[in-house]
């Protein structure tokens, strides 16, 4: 075992810094000794040269003693599609809420394009800009499917209660362009003719199509999804495959999406992380991926391999 | 000619303004006309007072989906408030409808910070716990009124917070020819009576238009969508804590407006009129007419406010059918064959207007 692997592993040496006298004689300050984390970002080329939009540094979550998310570090390009794959329990989903401030992250840092959203809520983080869909559907069921999307526009109008309640000229104004901004919304998604439906009332596809409606009306700058092709049909999937790459070259917005459905995701996907017990095992291109031992070996085995 | 294409919320919204403004027509009539006896033209101010309390609570209950229990307390707040404004103010402005207006928004607005100072804790609770929260403040605000002593002469107002009982109306010291407003337990006495049905027809008016225009907003939205499911709402930008607080701040200050009316409707009355029973009774009629149903409140509070009254002729029996009504009520709108009934209704009914709008 060489020196260096066992200074790290001394866990006397709380600041993981070189505790040996430097050349003049002294101990060294923190300031000279700590070393920049290296980050290898597997950016798109396009995106290369400015700040990712999201960054994750040294995340981690632990629900009492299980590190549901550890170390979890990864960079997005401004218009990226990346995927996030995993076995069931990974922590596929704790990511999405740590990204979302659902759960308040134990240790780490999230940087939305550069900006530090440690002290951010729920509400906050996505007025900054990350819109999610959920694994399990939640829409306001009771509500119109134009309603819901209206609630997506929340943000993206701006009369008061006042203006409101006296149905003042910026009301109707307001009310007007947003109708029409959620039926194009709407459209996107072949949901128009269903506007005055009630969301419960959607097939199980539509209603995750809505759901990503909803998320895209509160004009992200980064979309999360959360297994959208789940209990999709092949055809209603080849469909959203489409979709998702049109929402990302009309809105120049990045995706990141959680999937079992290892066709979408090698074909969409730039980017790919692969999650087993909270850290990620392997990242890179699909095909690295692919190709990637410990991936084929831990999380596809010998079936998963063939298909890929 | 342009065909108005209006929204089934607007149309609903367009029909309950008419029926309030049809119903007010036809009891104004007949009461000018002598077709209402005396006690029945006594009960058109409280059955306004309580329909407002209704709407108001039903912007928290069902639009918002909170259960509070302590609605009287907002109505407590803006009635002896209301009182004290008209009655300290009956010299200064000697119109009778002026004053009443007056005291209304004072009610509105002293009940609307006594929503926000309450809001603060009690939003941050949800299901039981707040509904028990709310009752609690209920009750606190009534035992609060019952300490107060106040009384008014050419000095202005004078007021004591009678918190031990060691005080009487004696205390305030009032000049000759001053007034007492406020005594304590027994509340406010000789109150000159200057609330009328008008008045609360145009509050009820104003009440629909607050909440209607409201629930249809993008605040409106934003309430439901913290109801229905406050995950989502938070991901998609909505504050909590923001819209949850305007709709109880906005219900209260209603409640405060009907309390005021209601208080300037009787010379005398007592803190202990709005207590817990009160709460739950507009809670009664917000549930029976249906959680989110504006009309539906409207008219669960006519009927039921009304029937105890018009069973007065079966003396012992009274409360008991009362009772039998109400759990009949609660039966049919929640029974799965009945509402299977009423949906099919509905759309049977909802066919043929289309058809005869089509024809047309
Ligand atoms: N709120 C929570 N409390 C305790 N454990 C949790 C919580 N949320 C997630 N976990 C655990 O974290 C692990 C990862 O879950 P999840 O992120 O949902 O996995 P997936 O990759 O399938 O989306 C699981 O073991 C789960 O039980
Ligand atoms: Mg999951």
């Amino acid at each position: 075992m060489t020196a260096g692997s066992l200074r790290v592993l001394n866990p006397q040496n709380v600041w993981g810094a070189e505790t040996e006298l430097n050349r003049d004689g002294f101990y060294p300050s923190l300031h000279t000794t700590l070393k920049p984390v290296t980050r290898v970002n597997y950016l798109p080329e396009r995106d290369a040269d400015k700040t990712p939009i999201l960054e994750c540094i040294d995340l981690g979550i632990s629900f009492g003693g299980l590190k549901a998310v550890d170390n979890f570090n990864i960079a997005l390009g401004r218009t990226e599609i990346a995927g996030l794959i995993g076995p069931n329990g990974a922590g596929k989903t704790t990511i999405f809420n740590l990204l979302t401030k659902v759960y308040q992250p134990t240790h780490g840092t999230i940087l939305l394009d550069g900006k530090d959203i440690a002290y951010m809520t729920t509400e906050q983080v996505n007025r900054a800009g990350i819109a999610r869909t959920f694994q399990n559907i939640r829409l306001f069921h009771n509500q119109t499917v134009i309603d819901n999307v209206l609630i997506g526009l929340h943000n993206e109008m701006h009369y008061t209660m006042a203006e409101s309640v006296l149905r003042l000229p910026r009301y109707w104004k307001a009310e007007k362009i947003a109708r029409e901004r959620a039926l194009e919304y709407l459209s996107l998604f072949h949901l128009e003719e269903h506007a005055e439906e009630l969301a419960g009332s959607l097939p199980y596809g539509a209603q995750r199509r809505l759901e990503i409606a909803r998320a895209l009306a509160t004009n992200p700058s980064l979309l999360l999804l959360d297994e959208p092709a789940a209990g999709m049909n092949p055809s209603e999937t080849a469909e959203l495959m489409e979709n998702i790459v049109r929402i990302r070259d009309t809105f120049q917005i990045a995706i990141l999406l959680i999937e079992h459905d290892m066709n979408l995701v090698m074909n969409i996907c730039e980017g790919i992380a692969v999650l087993n017990f909270g850290r990620i095992i392997a990242k890179g291109s699909p095909d690295d991926i692919r190709s990637n031992p410990a991936v084929v070996e831990a999380y596809l085995g010998r079936k998963g391999a063939k298909k890929l | 000619m342009k065909k108005l294409n209006l929204s089934k919320g607007a149309r609903t919204d367009l029909l309950t303004y008419a029926g309030v403004i049809l119903a007010f027509i036809v009891v104004s009539t007949l009461k000018n006309n002598g077709g209402l006896n005396r006690s029945q033209v006594g009960l058109l101010v409280p059955i306004c007072c309580y329909i407002v309390m209704a709407v108001s609570l039903n912007l928290v209950v069902g639009i918002l989906g909170d259960l509070s229990l302590g609605h009287a307390g907002f109505m407590s707040v803006g009635a002896f408030s209301g009182i004290i404004t008209a009655m300290a103010l009956a010299e200064a402005i000697p119109s009778a409808p002026l004053r009443l207006a007056l005291a209304m928004v004072v009610g509105a607005v002293c009940a609307a910070i006594f929503g926000f100072l309450i809001g603060i804790p009690v939003l941050r609770l949800s299901g039981d716990y707040l509904a028990i929260v709310t009752l609690a403040f209920g009750e606190i605000l009534k035992e609060i009124i019952t300490c107060l002593l106040v009384g008014v002469d050419e000095n202005g107002l004078h007021v004591i917070f009678n918190y031990n009982g060691a005080k009487n109306a004696n205390d305030l010291n009032l000049a000759a020819g001053g007034r007492i407003i406020i005594k304590g337990a027994q509340g406010a006495t000789g109150t000159q009576t200057i609330a009328s049905f008008t008045a609360g027809f145009v509050l009820i008016l104003i009440t629909l238009i607050v909440v209607q225009n409201l629930i249809r907003s993008r605040q409106g939205r934003a309430i439901m969508a913290v109801r229905d499911n406050r995950i989502a709402a938070e991901a998609v930008g909505i504050s909590i804590t923001r819209y949850k607080m305007m709709a109880f701040v906005t219900s209260a200050s209603l409640a405060g407006a009907a309390g005021a009316l209601f208080g300037l409707n009787y010379s005398n009355l007592a803190a202990a009129k709005f207590d817990f029973n009160t709460s739950i009774l507009v809670l009664v009629f917000v549930v029976l007419g249906g959680l989110g149903n504006i009309w539906g409140s409207i008219i669960a509070t006519v009927v039921l406010y009304i029937l105890p009254e018009a069973l007065r002729g079966f003396a012992n029996y009274r409360m008991l059918i009362y009772a039998v009504v109400l759990i009949l009520v609660m039966l049919t709108t929640n029974n799965p064959i009945m509402k299977g009934y009423l949906a099919s209704l509905r759309e049977k009914l909802g066919k043929r207007s289309e058809k005869e709008a089509n024809e047309a």
